[in-house]
């Protein structure tokens, strides 16, 4: 194993810093978390992905200690936590809110904690002056929180739960109240400091692009499951289902019917007329199972002519332009009425654009482009 | 949060136990037999009979219901005006004097605001009667309705009127078809408190009321000073039933509309 | 948030003189409602304050009589003295009266709000479906006569009363306990009357605060009742002195409780105020007891209009 790559969910030596064992939690008849179990390891920042109410928020607060599991136990560093308090945990949470004090000031919210330890006057403001000094408040410090902008609230509510230097550090959507732009510069800040302190980061977040940037690892959850725990990029490029490729970026579709051709290749029947597509997959499919074929826009090539090498291409018209900037992505519709998603670089200046509404245009795509999903 | 811990229901029980069983026990001995309030000799609803029966406590009552409703409608008008100037006026010459007149009768004990007022219709040779008592109960009651209106004002959409203006009517003609409509519960719940402010009123009605004008709270006063009576049990049993049937209907009323207006938005929403 | 309504009033009242009196009278007669029926009687209690006996029952002269030139207000100012006044410090039952209306108003808030505290709280964390129904609970004593509420502790209190029954009844009394017609009695009808006042500026301040501070606050390590002490009090610490103000302010001046259910040897200055002018139809020391009550108040009441003020700032 390559050492300079972090990777200790690959390690069977390794101990997990947290263990989700069979976690089950219903609230009423609801239930939230569905016997789910997780490894989470140490110096990890790992992001619980998912839309509003899938569990992702229950799992942080379990973490925290605001919940109990209802079944099964959860680990840390080898130890049942269920039975001990949110206030001895060494767990921080920094909040959606930020659930900054808002009687004290940034100076006396960020030592809040430090507080309760009863740590020694001189160590404590030691602490706090770091504090303020990695989340760059220095001149902050006498202020009240009403008194600064948001993203300086986010900072201070950083600063606060990584003050008592935490073995785990849980943060609930903590960029949500922030602006496009803002968000990106401090998803880069919260990664620097969670490399220089070497806490152990677990984020809940709605914003699968925030998720694919600052974690190590990612897990999508749905309805109190996990759909698939991952790195970024086998999230993005080797979706396990539907759910999780539709879920993360943008996606095409195809239904169709499976049969086998050569190993690891099959061939897809999906429309009346037209030729069987191609594509490889590493699992397995029966003759004439039921399969989803999954591409990215960006992975479609469009043309005016049929691509002569081309394994997979389909003809269609272009239905719709949309202009990003950077990329145009264009709509083109099948004749069976499918719309599939092709994504150009725009590399050259808009003048002289290829295509345009109604144009016939050629789809073509590898047989490796496209994952092949039962579900 | 959802449920309540045990603290909490305790406090509530014991709180809401001391808020209501002395009225309670009030309203039962009401329908008591004995002229001796404090033993219970069977039940019986003489009490409410002789009641009915006593001039002097229908005539009060019909004194105080008429100070009520002039003084409290007069007290709506003028507070309602006080609140928008105060909230929307802008600056203007004593805001900060008027400002302190509004808010100063709220807290100002009542044997004060009964004395001066007194020693004014006095001074200006008005005779003491029921126009004194209107005068006196309105004066102090358009600052409670001042206070509640200007409560809604404040968080009301100031947009709505620009829009208004904007759609060619006069500041006039914005207050009266976009403005008043919609703080009309607050002008009706500020009614209705200078309405009850009234009929409670003891202090100030006895320094400003006349030989010819007794209100009833005046009456209960000065039968109350010599004991507990079965008859004003009956007589507080009635003003209990008006004023919680009263607080009920309205609360109720609110709460269907605002039902209402739920299941509106959530048939629009299944029609999108 | 006026100034832009002035905006809107000004440019197009301008336009026409019909809206720019408009603005005029709506100002006006509110504001001369309040000078004459409000401020202007306070300067006749002043005036009066300062009069002889005499001269003060009706009609009390001396008026100022400005035709008469500079002679009138020199005579109108030769006639007042602090005659009045004297007698209220010479007297001790003036200012026993005065303190011990602020004792008890001082004790019984304090009774109120230990009271008054518990409930709000337990109010602002019931499920929220039930608040409305809490919130009308705690108003409706609020709107039935106050005369009544007091009057119903007169049956409970006295010797033969409903909780000495009770208590007899049980057995942890074998004689009636006095608790009509003493202080006790007053302090349990002032917490009863004014407990509304107190529940709900703190359970509007409690309501309004955001529970994650709580959680942030165990999260960092408090138990649950150091988050209590050092978040949630402070949090409420704007309720807390509205309620007191509004609970305290009113009970310096409170005529109804001390008269029906104190005995002869509860001092208020509302009761003695009331007896001066009732019984010994003594209009100028009246007076005068209404002014140093009112030098009294005055304090408390800017106090209390600054803190409102404040929260008022802050909330927008």
């Amino acid at each position: 194993m390559n050492s300079d790559i972090f990777a200790p969910w690959e390690d069977p030596q390794a101990k997990p810093l947290i263990q989700f064992q069979n976690v089950t939690k219903r609230f009423g008849d609801f239930t939230a978390i569905d016997n789910l179990s997780l490894d989470i390891f140490e110096r990890e920042f790992f992001a619980l992905l998912g839309p509003s109410g899938c569990g992702k928020t229950t799992m942080m607060r379990m973490l925290a200690g605001f919940e109990k599991p209802t079944e099964g136990h959860i680990m840390l560093g080898g130890q049942d936590i269920d039975p001990i308090p949110p206030n001895k945990r060494a767990v921080n949470m920094m909040f959606q809110s930020y659930a900054l004090f808002p009687h004290l000031s940034i100076w006396d919210n960020i030592a809040f904690g430090l507080r309760r330890d009863n740590m020694p006057k001189h160590d404590l403001e030691d602490r706090v002056e770091e504090m303020l000094r990695l989340t760059r408040l220095e001149q902050f410090a006498r202020r009240k929180p009403h008194q600064i902008s948001g993203g300086q609230r986010q900072r201070v509510a950083l600063a606060r739960s990584l003050a008592k230097a935490p073995k785990l550090l849980l943060l609930d959507e903590p960029l949500g109240a922030l602006d496009k732009k803002l968000r990106q510069e401090t998803q880069f800040e919260l990664m620097d400091i969670q490399e220089k302190t070497g806490t152990t980061f677990v984020i809940v977040t709605h914003d699968q692009e925030e998720a694919m940037t600052v974690a190590s690892r990612v897990a999508v959850m749905d309805q109190g499951k996990l759909m698939q725990v991952a790195t970024p990029d086998r999230i993005y490029e080797n979706p396990n289902s539907v759910y999780v490729a539709d879920f993360i970026g943008d996606v095409n579709i195809i239904e169709g019917r499976a049969s086998a051709d050569g190993e690891d290749t099959y061939q897809i029947d999906w429309a009346e007329g037209q030729s069987p597509l191609t594509a490889t997959s590493a699992s397995d499919f029966s003759n004439g199972q039921a399969c989803h074929i999954a591409i990215r826009p960006e992975k479609v090539t469009i043309s005016a002519d049929r691509p002569a090498d081309a394994i997979n291409a389909v003809q269609g018209k272009v239905h719709d332009i949309a202009y990003l900037g950077n990329l145009s992505t264009y709509h083109v519709e099948l004749p069976n009425g499918t719309i599939i998603k092709a994504q150009t670089a725009n590399t050259r200046r808009i003048s002289r654009r290829s295509f345009t509404w109604e144009d016939p245009v050629w789809l073509s795509w590898t047989a490796t482009a496209a994952v092949l999903l039962a579900n | 949060m959802s449920r309540l811990s045990w603290f909490n229901t305790v406090s509530l029980t014991l709180g809401f136990a001391f808020l209501y069983i002395p009225m309670i026990i009030l309203i039962i001995f009401s329908f008591n037999e004995s002229k001796l309030v404090t033993v219970w000799a069977g039940f019986s609803v003489k009490w409410y009979g002789e009641l009915l029966q006593n001039e002097q406590i229908l005539d009060a009552a019909w004194v105080t219901l008429r100070v009520a409703v002039f003084s409290s409608t007069i007290a709506t008008i003028l507070g309602t005006a006080a609140a928008y100037v105060l909230v929307r006026g802008g600056r203007f010459f004593g805001r900060t004097l008027f400002s302190g007149m509004i808010y100063a009768p709220l807290v100002m004990p009542e044997v004060i605001t009964g004395l001066s007022l007194l020693l004014l219709f006095i001074g200006i040779g008005l005779d003491r009667g029921i126009l004194t008592i209107v005068l006196a109960h309105t004066t102090f009651s358009m600052c409670f309705v001042s206070v509640v209106v200007s409560s809604r004002l404040v968080t009301f959409d100031q947009s709505l009127e620009e829009a208004a203006l904007d759609l060619g009517c006069s500041p006039a003609q914005a207050f009266r078809l976009v403005t008043l409509p919609i703080i009309a519960p607050a002008v009706i719940s500020g009614w209705l408190l200078a309405f009850t402010l009234s009929l409670d009123d003891l202090v100030i009605a006895s320094f400003t009321s006349g030989p010819s004008a007794t209100t009833l709270p005046m009456r209960i006063f000065s039968a109350v000073r010599l004991g507990v009576s079965p008859e004003i049990n009956a007589l507080s049993t009635i003003m209990i039933a008006v004023v919680t049937i009263g607080v009920i209907t309205v609360s109720l009323i609110t709460k269907r509309a605002m039902v209402r207006q739920k299941q509106d938005e959530m048939a629009a929403a299944r029609t999108e | 948030m006026g100034r832009p309504g002035l905006a809107v009033l000004d440019s197009y009242g301008c336009g026409s003189a019909g809206e720019l009196m408009r603005r005029a009278f709506l100002i006006a007669v509110p504001y001369v409602w309040l000078l004459a029926l409000f401020l202007v009687p306070f300067f006749i209690v002043l005036k009066i304050s300062l009069s002889d006996t005499e001269l003060a029952i009706p009609p009390y002269t001396p008026t100022l009589d400005l035709s008469q030139g500079w002679a009138g207000i020199k005579e109108f100012f030769s006639q007042l003295d602090f005659e009045n006044f004297i007698w209220l410090t010479e007297d001790d039952l003036y200012w026993k009266a005065y303190l011990s209306s602020v004792k008890i108003a001082v004790i019984s808030t304090f009774l109120t709000l230990l009271v008054g505290y518990p409930i709000a709280y337990g109010m602002a964390r019931a499920p929220v479906e039930w608040r409305p129904t809490l919130m009308m609970l705690v108003i409706l004593p609020f709107w039935t006569s106050f005369l009544i509420r007091v009057y119903a502790w007169m049956g409970i209190l006295s010797n033969e009363g409903y909780l000495n029954q009770f208590l007899l009844w049980t057995g942890i009394i074998s004689t009636p306990l006095v608790i009509l017609n003493t202080n006790s009695a007053v302090y349990i009808g002032i917490v009863y009357t004014y407990l509304p006042f107190m529940i709900l500026p703190i359970y509007s301040s409690l309501e309004r605060m955001d529970g994650s501070l709580i959680e942030a606050a165990e999260d960092l390590g408090c138990s649950r009742l150091e988050a209590f002490w050092l978040v949630t009090i402070p949090l409420s610490r704007p309720g807390i002195i509205a309620g007191c103000f509004l609970v305290m302010i009113p009970v310096i001046g409170e005529f109804v409780i001390p008269s029906l259910l104190g005995g002869s040897g509860t001092l208020m200055i509302g009761k003695v105020l009331w007896e001066e002018f009732f019984s010994n139809r003594d209009w100028p020391v009246a007076s005068a007891v209404a002014v140093v009550l009112l030098l009294i108040l005055v304090v408390p009441i800017v106090l209390f209009q600054r803190n409102q003020q404040k929260q008022a700032e802050a909330e927008q």
